[in-house]
């Protein structure tokens, strides 16, 4: 196990495998995915619709316990631990970008970006929060609630808040898949600018070509297999 | 079974496997448990009410006074083949050794009762049998009460008066005991060939005497008419149709108070019901697009919607009525004392009106957002941002306030009464909603400096800021009249009871003859005690102003009675210290005889004005006199006071006794012991020992609304469980959104559980204040006392807020925080 713990893997899986019951039998969804990921690099999730890109990072970020195989996460067994150990894991290590945002809609702007330092017991939340704010373009919005917010603005909040913690990780599941092309792009340039400052690991699930080939490397799911 | 049917039944069954009823189901059920308890307790007492009112005389025809009935009804009854009987009742003191009791003296001849029969015990609440005759001369059977309050056991021996009897049985039940709700002194059954011996009647004493008649119902009515146009002025007849309206009466009444009572539980279960249905309704939202995609007519979904609504309103009312029954078991415990003891079974009444409240909750509350759905666009089913047009908010409005007024128009019987309530209840509401609203508001200012946990579960107060003002007002409402009741009344009969002087008047002497004034006089001055004794003639009006009282229409049921009954009339030189003249002069001294001072109040009930002349009858003489002054008396202040106070000169030629009061310290005990001894005719009553009595009889009363006020809080989880399914899903999501971005379980609770504990204070913040200024209000307008606020009732109200809703909160949301994020984050 030396070589995936290595210093530089933060991410690795071997045999990694999800399989859900459904009435024609089990169904696979992830199947036997080995993966390596070195500290800062960008890695790129593509595949067709139901190709199991969701579930792989679900898995990878311990959102979701695979049925067999295993996966580290900064060196971490993530099948070692409990629910509530692997929310402390990722509220230390992890950063999430989602398709649909997912904020808090009865928090405003500063106070969703507050959030993953407060869970993590961190001081000077307020000021961290609103720091990254403005490095996001939206230092006029912080008392704004989501439903006061465009699109696009949403999106640079929830990127915010997965920057916020200076995360060793960041997932990112279809992060314009939400957006207008000219949006999409402002987001997207965003996310790889801030991922550059900070040298965190990208893994990225997209549909979209474009973004795909702006990370180091590209890993394509057929049916659950890596191709 | 036709298709819609058949279609909506399985669906709720379906449904209800699944859980996703449970909180529809929990909200009808509380509804009519509530109302169904109080429906089984009161059907309970009117049976026992109905089987009773045949023997409520001991006999078919009874003819009462307060003096003496002459003999020749008994003869003409004899004459017409009818049997007779006759009783004669006071009170008087018990002496057994050193201990003293009041008791009801009822005296009777050998043929009693003529219907029903007595039972009497071997022990106090022993087993009980059917007595064939009436206690031997020199023998008495006494209540379980009296034999407790003297401290002894049958074969004891009892004064009295002047008389010795030896207490043989226990006095299981009689006929004719009555049916009052405060009955306060307990019974001793004598012969009344023993009464002259004891020398308890004189003239002017307060003595009830009855003639009891039983026979063939023709015999009685035809000796009806030749009685009824020959009765006295005192006398009064009475049959089986004059003794029932009065129970009904009081019965109506008692189930009219405790219907309100369990209506605050059906009206907050309502609310629950309507925000369960609409949770409901979007849930079929889906499968009522397929179907309309596939074919099915609105017709056809209106019919299953109403097919589904009947179904959860048989089940659920069921449900409902069997908790109803439960309750009312402990209903029946806790007023056992008042309402007399064993109670027949219930009958099938209350379980009708329990399905139909169950069916009309439905109607009005849930019907409309069902009613809805079948307007949903088969779209739907391509576009899943097409969702069925919301119901008209008058359709919604308007049913549920129909609903209301209809239930409370149900429980109160009275249109104008109906419309006063649902004022004051809309008010009540639109008050509890103004303060929660505020406090919310307050709350979220301080959100900014809170830490995360505190911030999350304000923030979440805010959002779902009508979702919380619902529950503080739900809540609040409950917490509220539990408070009123369980603390304010406390806090006023203390207030009461501080507002009367320790040396207060506790005992009152009835009954002292005029022949022995002069040595109790000097018995009392001879121990240095204020016995404030003063006379007392007994006497009817008969006019006033120049028009007989007799068949007067008065505005109050009390002033007819006050007209009708023998009055108490006393004379004064002097007006007493508690006394205030608010109209006219008092008389000059020496005063002019014929002259009367009127209480003001009695004078506003009778329609007595200054300068009026009234007439009285005093055992067949009359007697006139003008009043020159109204008063205002302080009642409480426990020294004997009257409606009517004379002139010297004008009462003295009629029969008198003397009453008077006085204060006994706790070990005075033996003065009063040495007073009957010497004069046995006098009576004392024991004001402490009333006081006592009615405490007990407010408690039960207050502890039994009180346990039917608990539905109410019943009602209030069932909003809490609404409200929560109904934000189920935001919750779920923003849970595993918390989740994922790393909160911990114990911290997503911590959460919760601040939100909950914070809409749980508020209630009972709310709830506090409601209560005060409730409290206030009954002090001043209902009591006449100054009502100091107490503090505690914050601490308390708060407290039990807290526990109540941050426990059931908790209970409601455990199911929600506890979904793994992947799933939920997935779903959105």
């Amino acid at each position: 196990m030396s070589e995936v713990n290595g210093r530089d893997t933060v991410l690795a899986s071997r045999g990694l495998t999800k399989e859900v019951s459904s009435p024609e039998g089990p169904l696979t969804i992830v199947s036997g995915v080995d993966l390596e990921v070195r500290r800062g690099e960008s890695v790129a999730v593509v595949g067709e619709s139901g190709a199991g890109k969701s579930t792989l990072l679900a898995l990878l970020a311990g959102l979701d316990l695979p049925s067999a195989g295993e996966a580290w996460l900064d060196g971490i067994d993530l099948t070692t631990l409990d629910e509530d150990g692997r929310a402390e894991l990722r509220a230390r290590r992890v950063g999430f970008v989602f398709q649909s945002f997912h904020l808090v809609p009865s928090l405003t702007a500063v106070e969703n970006v507050m959030l993953p330092l407060e869970l993590a017991g961190d001081r000077g939340a307020r000021e961290a929060a609103g720091a990254v704010l403005d490095r996001v373009g939206l230092a006029r919005r912080l008392h704004h609630y989501p439903r006061q917010l465009s699109g696009g603005e949403r999106q640079r909040v929830a990127i915010a808040r997965a920057f916020v913690g200076q995360p060793l990780i960041l997932f990112a599941d279809e992060p314009t898949g939400n957006l207008d092309a000219v949006t999409g792009k402002r987001i997207a340039d965003l996310l790889f600018s801030l991922n550059a400052e900070q040298g965190a690991t990208l893994i990225l699930v997209t549909h979209d070509q474009s973004l795909a080939s702006r990370c180091d490397r590209v890993v394509r799911l057929d049916e659950g297999r890596v191709a | 079974m036709t298709g819609p049917l058949l279609q909506g039944i399985r669906s709720v069954l379906r449904d209800l496997r699944a859980g996703e009823l449970r909180v529809l189901v929990a909200a009808v059920c509380v509804a009519v448990a509530s109302m169904t308890a109080v429906g089984f307790f009161t059907d309970r007492v009117g049976q026992a009410v109905a089987m009773r009112s045949a023997e409520v005389l001991a006999a078919d025809l009874v003819v009462r006074s307060n003096r003496p009935i002459p003999g020749d009804y008994l003869d003409q009854a004899g004459e017409a083949g009818l049997a007779t009987a006759t009783g004669t009742s006071f009170p008087s003191v018990v002496v057994a050794g050193e201990r003293t009791a009041l008791a009801d003296i009822e005296a009777v001849s050998e043929a009693y009762p003529l219907r029903g029969s007595v039972r009497t015990s071997a022990t106090p609440y022993g087993e009980a049998r059917p007595e064939g005759g009436i206690p031997a001369t020199g023998e008495a059977w006494a209540d379980p009460k009296l034999l407790a309050r003297l401290d002894i056991l049958p074969g004891s021996v009892i004064g009295v008066g002047a008389l010795k009897l030896t207490v043989t049985r226990v006095l299981d039940y009689r006929p004719d005991q009555g049916w009052s709700f405060v009955d306060l002194a307990p019974t001793l059954l004598i012969n009344e060939g023993d009464v002259p011996a004891t020398g308890l009647i004189q003239p002017g004493s307060r003595v009830s005497y009855r003639q009891m008649f039983a026979g063939p119902r023709q015999a009685l009515e035809a000796f009806r008419g030749v009685v009824e146009p020959r009765l006295g002025v005192s006398e009064r007849i009475r049959d089986l149709q004059d003794a029932g309206p009065e129970i009904r009466r009081a019965l109506e009444r008692a189930q009219r108070f405790l219907g309100l009572a369990a209506l605050v539980a059906v009206l907050l279960g309502a609310i629950a019901v309507a925000m369960a249905a609409a949770r409901y309704a979007r849930r079929q939202i889906d499968p009522v697009a397929l179907m309309k995609a596939f074919g099915a007519r609105q017709t056809y979904l209106l019919q299953m919607a109403c097919a589904q609504l009947v179904t959860i309103a048989l089940i659920s009312g069921a449900l409902g009525i069997g908790l109803g029954y439960l309750a009312q078991a402990g209903l029946s415990w806790l007023l056992a004392d008042i309402a007399g003891g064993r109670l027949p079974a219930p009958g099938l009444r209350p379980m009708a009106a329990g399905l139909v409240l169950a069916l009309v909750v439905l109607a009005g509350f849930a019907l409309p957002s069902v009613m809805a759905i079948r307007r949903v666009p088969p779209l739907r089913v391509l576009r899943r941002d097409i969702t069925a047009p919301p119901p008209s908010v008058w359709l919604v409005f308007g049913a549920a306030v129909a609903t209301v007024l209809g239930l409370m128009l149900w429980q109160v019987g009275d249109l104008g009464l109906t419309g006063w309530l649902a004022l004051g209840v809309a008010g009540l509401a639109l008050a509890l909603t103004g303060a929660a609203t505020l406090l919310l508001w307050l709350a979220g200012r301080v959100r900014g400096s809170a830490g995360a946990s505190w911030r999350y579960a304000l923030a979440g107060l805010a959002r779902r800021r009508s979702d919380s003002i619902v529950q503080v007002v739900a809540f609040g409402l409950g917490i509220m009249v539990l408070l009123l009741l369980a603390v304010v009344r406390g806090d006023l009969l203390g207030e009461w009871r501080a507002s009367l002087p320790e040396s207060a008047p506790n005992r009152f002497l009835i009954n002292i003859q005029p022949d022995e004034l002069t040595e109790v006089e000097a018995f009392f001055a001879g121990r240095d005690a204020d016995a404030n004794l003063m006379p007392l003639v007994r006497a009817r009006l008969t006019h006033i102003e120049g028009r007989s009282v007799e068949g007067m229409e008065f505005a109050s049921d009390r002033a007819g009675r006050l007209a009708n009954r023998e009055a108490n009339l006393s004379w004064a030189s002097g007006l007493q210290e508690d006394n205030r003249l608010t109209e006219g002069v008092w008389w000059t001294d020496p005063p002019a005889p014929g002259q009367v001072s009127v209480e003001e109040d009695f004078a506003r009930d009778l329609g007595i004005a200054l300068g009026d002349r009234l007439e009285f009858d005093v055992a067949g003489e009359t007697f006139a006199a003008t009043v020159t002054s109204l008063r205002s008396v302080q009642w409480d202040s426990f020294r004997p006071n009257f409606f009517m106070l004379f002139s010297p000169g004008t009462l003295e030629a009629f029969p008198r006794t003397h009453i008077g009061s006085l204060h006994v310290g706790r070990d005075d005990g033996s003065l009063l012991l040495e007073l009957i001894r010497l004069f046995p005719s006098i009576t004392v009553i024991d004001i402490d020992a009333m006081l006592g009595q009615v405490r007990r009889v407010m408690d039960q009363a207050a502890m039994a609304v009180q346990y039917v006020f608990l539905f109410s809080l019943a009602a209030g989880v069932a909003v809490l469980f609404a409200v929560v399914e109904s934000g189920r899903n935001e919750r779920m999501f923003e849970s595993a959104l918390l989740r994922a971005l790393g909160a911990r379980r114990r911290q997503i609770l911590a959460g919760a559980l601040i939100e909950f504990a914070l809409l749980g204070v508020l209630a009972g913040l709310v709830a506090a204040g409601g209560a005060q200024v409730c409290g206030a209000i009954m002090a001043e307008r209902v009591f006449g006392l100054d009502y100091a606020a107490d503090p505690m009732l914050w601490l308390i109200g708060g407290a039990t807020g807290l526990l109540l809703v941050a426990g059931t909160g908790l209970l409601a949301t455990r199911s929600v925080v506890s979904q793994p994020p992947v799933t939920v984050l997935r779903r959105f």
